[in-house]
């Protein structure tokens, strides 16, 4: 551990190194987060799925390049087909326990995502699966930082796709219900908002989001059946610090979570960063706890 | 049901219960899971039904008794049965250290905080068990081999569950009777309201959880005996099997009640022994499936379900007009 720390000291560019990829890896958790924070603040239920919608959406586009086509025709090729599988999910569960308690929902979306995580076994197998982009990699102070292109294609990608979302929920009628039923449900209901319909978009929508994200994920990382859980819980932790609705704190937040995720994997070792980040979530809810427990605002 | 009932149904489940492995000597190895499962809905149902906290995280005291239990047998030196037996206490002993550090911290969430809280403990046990070297990192432990024949060690640990899963069952019925259980559920059914009488909803919570640990430590230590390996994600700290379907059998039994996490752990591990050999590959699909479908269309529980078909026999006065 202390060794690695040394490795700062002496080659000072791997700090540039870790810290870059930290960030690149980050803005792909604020897309999925910014998709869980959508639907906690509409629904009002969180999104254990999430990680799982992220797997299959870089599975399908790693499915594409099996048919070969381009692994970047697979962000929006995802994105419709996690849309649609969001809308069918909507309508065969989540509406049925959108308006009880809230464990229900979270205990609900549990078991879709052992569900999914399943099916993806079944279907594509246990490995680790990676689509070729056929990009290059950039080299960076004398060859001492190495950036892979598709990397910083992914994070341009999801800051796009999170700039499209915003202007989306802004400017069409569909973003302006959606805003409205997140800000008072039986209002909006009273304005002749379908908030069924509302939900299903919103859900939907998130979907689409973790599909595209997962496309991003599968071109310049790896998808593996089982790795969704840590990818809801990142955004989970986000949404927590960020707060509801606040997007430039979202994606803050995930280039922050990617940078110390990353700093961490290289200081204990590569197989103690899923437990740095579970350990992280449990840390952040204390202090967060405790922060509002000084205020008296722990009764909400 | 009334007292005379429960107590002759108590009878005749613990006559079975002794005859089972007798009886049914190709079963014996699935009839001491199923009080593994009885074990678990038990335990869980202390929190998450009696006093309204749903934890998702009571895997890691289930598996903190495995490793401690393997790791005192391995570095003990001492014999098979002294070893087990007090490898099991210490386990209990860190399970219940580790419950009191951890609900002082994370039982003073609310609801779903609490929730992802647990189940973010859970996992990161698992990862951490399988990165750390001493304990076996990723290829797990072994525990040393059981004394004689193969069978018997079924047997034995068929009965020691057995034991286990009575005793808590018994503890637990006393429990909710004293002031201790009406505590716990003045907290699930208006936490502020319960501080706001005066009682110490933190303390309550934590010696709860305790009390889970306990049970699941002691149970974790010979489940890992019995089970002769210890994988730290699939055995040890599996949230994705165990973890859940503590979960699953507390609600599908009906929670909150003291005889349904036991039926809902009979009716659950009996279906699954049943399916999970037609559905080679497929079997944690449907699990997938079936935790869906409980928690969408089921979610009162059978208890919850009869109650409300015949409340009568279950001591509720319904008016007649």
């Amino acid at each position: 551990m202390l060794d690695n720390l040394q490795l700062f000291v002496d080659a000072p560019f791997l700090l540039i190194q870790v810290l870059l990829d930290g960030i690149l890896f980050g803005a792909i958790f604020a897309i999925a987060a910014y998709g869980m924070a959508l639907v906690w603040g509409v629904m009002n239920v969180i999104n254990i799925v999430q990680g799982e919608f992220v797997m299959l959406g870089g599975f399908i586009t790693f499915q594409l390049t099996l048919w070969g086509i381009h692994p970047l025709f697979g962000i929006p090729v995802a994105a419709a087909v996690l849309f649609v599988i969001g809308i069918a999910l909507y309508y065969g569960v989540i509406r049925r326990v959108v308006d009880k308690d809230m464990f229900i929902s979270l205990l609900a979306t549990f078991g879709l995502s052992i569900l999914l995580q399943q099916l993806m076994n079944q279907i594509w197998g246990g490995d680790v699966r990676t689509a070729q982009s056929g990009l290059g990699t950039w080299f960076l102070f004398d060859y001492t930082v190495t950036v892979g292109q598709i990397k910083v294609v992914a994070c341009v990608g999801a800051l796009i796709l999170g700039l499209i979302l915003i202007v989306f929920l802004k400017k069409s009628r569909l973003g302006q219900a959606i805003r409205a039923t997140a800000q008072n449900p039986r209002a909006a209901q009273v304005l002749g908002i379908n908030t069924d319909k509302v939900f299903a978009a919103t859900y939907g929508i998130n979907a689409a989001l973790c599909g595209a994200a997962g496309s991003l994920v599968v071109m310049a990382y790896s998808v593996h059946p089982y790795i969704g859980l840590p990818y809801t819980v990142r955004s989970f932790m986000i949404v927590i610090v960020a707060g509801l609705g606040n997007l430039p704190g979202v994606i803050l937040a995930g280039l922050g979570l990617g940078a110390a995720e990353n700093f961490a994997a290289f200081i204990l070792g590569a197989q103690f960063q899923v437990a740095f980040v579970f350990c992280l979530l449990i840390v952040i809810l204390v202090v967060r706890n405790t922060l509002l427990r000084r205020k008296r605002k722990y009764l909400k | 049901m009334n007292g005379r009932g429960q107590i002759i149904l108590g009878i005749v489940i613990v006559a079975a219960a002794l005859a089972a492995p007798l009886v049914f000597p190709d079963f014996r190895a699935q009839i001491a899971m199923l009080w593994v499962m009885v074990l678990f809905a038990l335990t869980w149902d202390i929190l998450g039904g009696q006093t309204g906290y749903n934890t998702f995280g009571n895997i890691l005291f289930f598996g903190t008794g495995m490793y401690a239990a393997a790791v005192f047998q391995r570095d003990g030196g001492f014999d098979y049965f002294p070893g087990l037996f007090i490898g099991m206490g210490l386990g209990a002993l860190i399970s219940v250290a580790l419950a009191t550090i951890l609900g002082s911290m994370i039982l003073r969430m609310r609801g779903h905080y609490f929730a992802i809280a647990t189940l973010g403990l859970g996992i990161a046990a698992g990862e951490i068990a399988s990165g750390w070297d001493y304990i076996g990192a990723g290829s797990g432990m072994s525990p040393p081999l059981f004394p004689g024949a193969p069978g018997v060690s079924y047997i034995f640990f068929g009965y020691l569950f057995f034991g286990l899963a009575l005793i808590t069952f018994l503890l637990l019925a006393w429990v909710y009777r004293t002031r201790f259980g009406l505590a716990l559920n003045a907290i699930r059914d208006n936490e502020d309201k319960a501080e706001a009488m005066g009682l110490k909803t933190d303390t309550y919570k934590i010696a709860a959880w305790m009390l889970a640990a306990l049970f699941l430590g002691l149970c974790g230590g010979a489940a890992g005996n019995m089970l002769g390996f210890i994988d730290p994600r699939d055995t040890a700290f599996a949230g994705a099997t165990f973890g859940v379907w503590m979960v699953l059998m507390a609600i599908l039994g009906g929670k909150g009640t003291l005889w349904g996490p036991v039926l809902g752990a009979f009716v659950f591990h009996v279906t699954q022994e049943i399916l999970w050999t037609h559905l080679l590959g497929w079997q944690r699909v449907a699990l997938g499936l079936i935790i869906v479908g409980i928690v969408v269309f089921f979610p009162q529980g059978i208890l919850g379900w009869a109650r409300t078909r015949w409340p009568k026999r279950f001591g509720h006065r319904v008016e007649t007009s």
